[in-house]
């Protein structure tokens, strides 16, 4: 066989590995969008879950997951920032900082049912924080610290060191000049980088059941009170979040519609996602055009 | 490789040849004493050691390596987190190189600016305006003069003046140029460092910042980096050539262009280097 | 209007407000990053802690538990001993996460390969940010339709449940590949464009270009995305666990239900009583798992430090 046949065989062989790969991943969204979509009502969306019964909706889940994503976000952002700032701006190229980098990536290699649990015995039962939102929202931080970190860490890196000399030669400490030149110009990617890391916080489950827990007790959403027991605000009470929810009844669900409840909730989270990455393509793109633009 | 004092004899070229710059109304207001700058073990600056005069331009002459860069970004310790600087740089009777300056305080006077134009992703306004706020001048009439009178200084007033809110990313690399003079003037610094500000820039910027830099040294005392002779030429009173990590020879600019005393620098330059 | 040099060297020595800034600044960032450290140190030390209490407080021996076939810590076996046999849910976990790998990889460099070196215009407007958007799909959902499409797919074929190695198999599959393909094409990506002309120019086919230059070329960085999906398919635990049929039983074939680490880890922690031995048995399940991410980390590293050294 010669070479030129070999290699008309050998694209044709890639075409076809590109075209079934891509048909399998259309085929995926597809199935989740058909059967998810038709599901998907205001009703749906916005009316509390049924035990037993069909007809119910997931409001308290969808509700949990932002309130979780939110929470979560606020925990880890300053913390990811603060690291990556003293990493990238700080740190010198040392078996210490090659030890502290390594531990970063032990955490975001680490399966997230292993966080999970590791919430659940810290958080759950060392503290007594219970089946809570808080616990969800440690367990999740914990979860997001390092891709959150990494994506900061990467955000920086793309401002040219120029900026940083010239805040310097101004009489602007390293600090200032972090804070006050580099983070503004990086905040197009910054944005990027959180978004993207809101998008896999908010589809999480396994780093949730032991931690803000499976249920979804009712909430009464005219109490904004954080204080009291049926606050959608409450960040003591368990919360179901929509990716458990949709665990939880596959597992031991019983009401008669639980598979249609999943495709629904399947639905909703895929687009959910979907939004999340749109939004930061969008955001970060027409940002840094503002930034460079008059 | 003979030393070239040792073949030297009298009447024929030294190996080096250095002059007190500096009158009694041109005052010395920086300079160096046995200066030395290690990258690691390595040596890149030996036999440094120069003064500048207040309000004069000097520039700092010599092949890339020659360690004329790395003298300058000592001055006001821009390579502290990289290299070791060893001796004294005295400023105004005040060894600045001690590990007790306040180096953020000492910036202010002695300003820097770089070869690739770095305006911030501010608006042309904040560039200037923003290390005045961080240093507590917040009135908006005083920031808003000293925008002003910092950018006529540089020049680029009357082209930027109905557009102060654009982002400073938007200006041409001369412009952008001109805008990050004018940052550095704003702080009212003592002493304007250059590292090769016009080695980015096309010819027309080129020689519109040289009028802007002669305007200048009647406030401040100006060392400038080039790799341009003629630029050297044009517009400073002295000029120091460096060569592998020393300085060869320090005299009036005119003196180092048409009579050099040194070998290396005569054929530096006219162009036989190499 | 000239000060005296004691003036100004006392000016100059005073501690500016921008220095205290910078002492302020260095010490906020530090104790950020200090933080995450506590978090992975405790992580480990807490999961470590309770992991070996099976072997320190209840005295079950580690190769028993290494090796042991059944699994059942509620009960003793006939030499009163508690069944805590670990190995079928250890085989388990590695069956499924290396067939996953051994079927995704070809499709996913593939797929890579297409998109960088054969239709780059395509690959860079469609299939780059489909598989991008892919990465981000929550496992849950690839569970869900794991149980919806793929066990009743695998019972009409196969007979008996369909829950088993193979459909977990196929749900890693998929969730895996979107990791390992866009990873991988970021190897490709990473080859230098005169690498290709070099052997274009020598008269190779395209093929032998891609086969001969650049593959090799990007072996380090195609093996760093392998490994990457392993330890994903390994961790998973949720979209495994609603699709393996949960039975730790050593997996007498591929459409037998069986369990994983994390299938049983998921399904157990809530039933069972903190401190007691049933309890202390999934908690070294738990280490076993960080252990193996612990590995899998290092193999990166490995290939990572030897790319380097090429």
């Amino acid at each position: 066989m010669n070479s030129k046949v070999q290699n008309k065989i050998a694209i044709g062989v890639l075409y076809g590995i590109a075209g079934l790969v891509v048909l399998i991943l259309l085929a995926l969204v597809g199935y989740i969008l058909v059967s998810g979509l038709p599901k998907v009502s205001w009703h749906f969306l916005t009316t509390p879950a049924k035990a037993f019964l069909k007809g119910g909706g997931i409001g308290i889940q969808l509700f949990n997951s932002f309130y979780l994503l939110i929470l979560a976000m606020l925990i880890s952002f300053p913390i990811a920032l603060g690291a990556a700032i003293y990493l990238y701006e700080y740190a010198k190229d040392n078996w210490v900082t090659n030890l502290v980098r390594t531990a970063i990536e032990i955490l975001s290699s680490l399966p997230s049912v292993v966080v999970g649990l590791f919430g659940f015995l810290f958080f759950v039962v060392k503290l007594r924080l219970g089946f809570s939102i808080l616990s969800g929202a440690f367990a999740l931080t914990f979860f997001n610290l390092p891709l959150l970190t990494r994506s900061i860490e990467d955000s920086l890196h793309t401002i040219d060191d120029k900026q940083r000399e010239g805040g310097l030669a101004l009489g602007l400490s390293r600090w200032e000049t972090v804070t006050r030149v580099i983070l503004p110009a990086a905040v197009p990617s910054i944005l990027t980088g959180v978004i993207l890391s809101a998008g896999r916080v908010f589809g999480e489950a396994a780093a949730l059941i032991y931690t803000a827990g499976q249920s979804a007790p009712a909430l009464n959403f005219m109490d904004w009170n954080p204080f009291n027991i049926s606050s959608p605000l409450n960040p003591m009470r368990p919360a179901e979040t929509l990716a458990v929810h949709i665990w939880k009844i596959n597992s031991e669900g019983i009401m008669p519609d639980a598979k249609a409840i999943s495709s629904g909730s399947s639905a909703v989270l895929v687009i959910a996602i979907l939004l999340f990455n749109l939004a930061a393509r969008y955001l970060g793109k027409r940002l840094y055009k503002r930034l460079t633009s008059a | 490789m003979f030393m070239s004092s040792d073949i030297a004899t009298p009447g024929t070229t030294p190996e080096r040849h250095i002059v007190q710059p500096g009158d009694a109304q041109h005052p010395i207001v920086l300079s160096t004493e046995d200066l030395h700058v290690f990258y690691g073990d390595k040596e890149a600056l030996s036999e440094g050691d120069l003064k500048f005069a207040r309000n004069q331009i000097t520039a700092l002459i010599g092949a890339s390596g020659s360690g004329k860069s790395t003298f300058l970004r000592s001055l006001n310790r821009m390579n502290d987190r990289i290299a070791t600087v060893k001796g004294r740089i005295m400023y105004r009777g005040v060894d600045i190189n001690q590990p007790d300056i306040d180096v953020y305080e000492m910036r202010r006077r002695i300003g820097m600016v770089f070869q690739r134009p770095n305006p911030f992703a501010k608006s042309i306004y904040d560039n200037i305006a923003f290390a005045l706020r961080l240093r507590g001048i917040t009135a908006k009439n005083k920031l808003d003069e000293i925008v002003e009178t910092s950018l006529r200084q540089a020049a680029l007033w009357d082209q930027v003046k109905d557009e102060l809110d654009k982002s400073a990313l938007a200006l041409s690399g001369g412009q952008a140029q001109r805008l990050c003079i004018a940052r550095a003037i704003a702080v009212k610094p003592d002493v304007l460092l250059l590292d090769e500000p016009a080695s980015a820039l096309d010819p027309v910027s080129t020689s519109q910042l040289e009028d802007t830099l002669l305007k200048l040294k009647q406030h401040y005392t100006i060392i400038i980096v080039t790799h341009n002779m003629q630029q050297a030429a044009r517009i400073s009173e002295y000029t120091a050539f460096f060569n592998q990590g020393r300085v060869l020879e320090y005299d009036t600019t005119s003196q180092i262009f048409t009579n050099p005393q040194v070998q290396v620098t005569s054929d530096y330059v006219s162009g036989n280097f190499g | 209007m000239t000060k005296s040099p004691e003036q100004l060297e006392q000016e100059l020595k005073r501690r500016s407000k921008a220095a205290k800034l910078e002492i302020w600044g260095r010490v906020v960032s530090f104790s950020a990053l200090i933080l995450i450290v506590a978090v992975v140190v405790a992580i480990i030390g807490f999961v470590a802690s309770k992991g070996l209490a099976t072997f320190t407080t209840n005295h079950v021996n580690l190769w028993d538990f290494l090796s042991g076939k059944n699994w059942n810590p509620s009960l003793t076996d006939a030499h009163g001993k508690p069944e805590v046999g670990a190995l079928s849910m250890i085989v388990g976990s590695f069956l499924i996460t290396v067939l996953s790998a051994i079927v995704a990889t070809p499709f996913a460099i593939g797929t890579a390969v297409f998109m960088n070196e054969i239709s780059p215009n395509r690959g860079a407007k469609i299939l780059q940010p489909v598989t991008e958007l892919l990465v981000g799909i929550p496992s849950v959902v690839y569970g869900f339709i794991g149980l919806s499409v793929v066990v009743p797919f695998t019972r009409s074929v196969f007979g008996g449940s369909g829950f088993g190695i193979l459909s977990g198999t196929c749900v890693l599959f998929v969730m895996i590949l979107p990791t390992v393909t866009s990873m991988s094409a970021d190897a490709l990506r990473a080859v230098p464009r005169y690498y290709r002309e070099a052997s274009l120019a020598l008269g190779a086919t395209q093929w032998q270009t891609i086969y001969k230059v650049v593959l090799r070329a990007a072996t380090p960085g195609l093996m760093t995305a392998v490994v990457f999906g392993m330890a994903r398919a390994f961790g998973e635990a949720l979209a495994v666990q609603m699709v393996i049929g949960n039975a730790a039983l050593m997996p007498q074939s591929l459409v037998d239900p069986a369990a994983t680490l994390t299938s049983v880890l998921t399904t157990g922690i809530g039933n069972t009583v903190m401190g007691s031995l049933q309890n202390n048995a999934l908690w070294s399940l738990a280490l076993v798992l960080l252990l193996m991410s612990l590995v899998f980390n290092l193999i990166i590293r490995l290939i990572g430090r030897k790319g380097r050294l090429q």
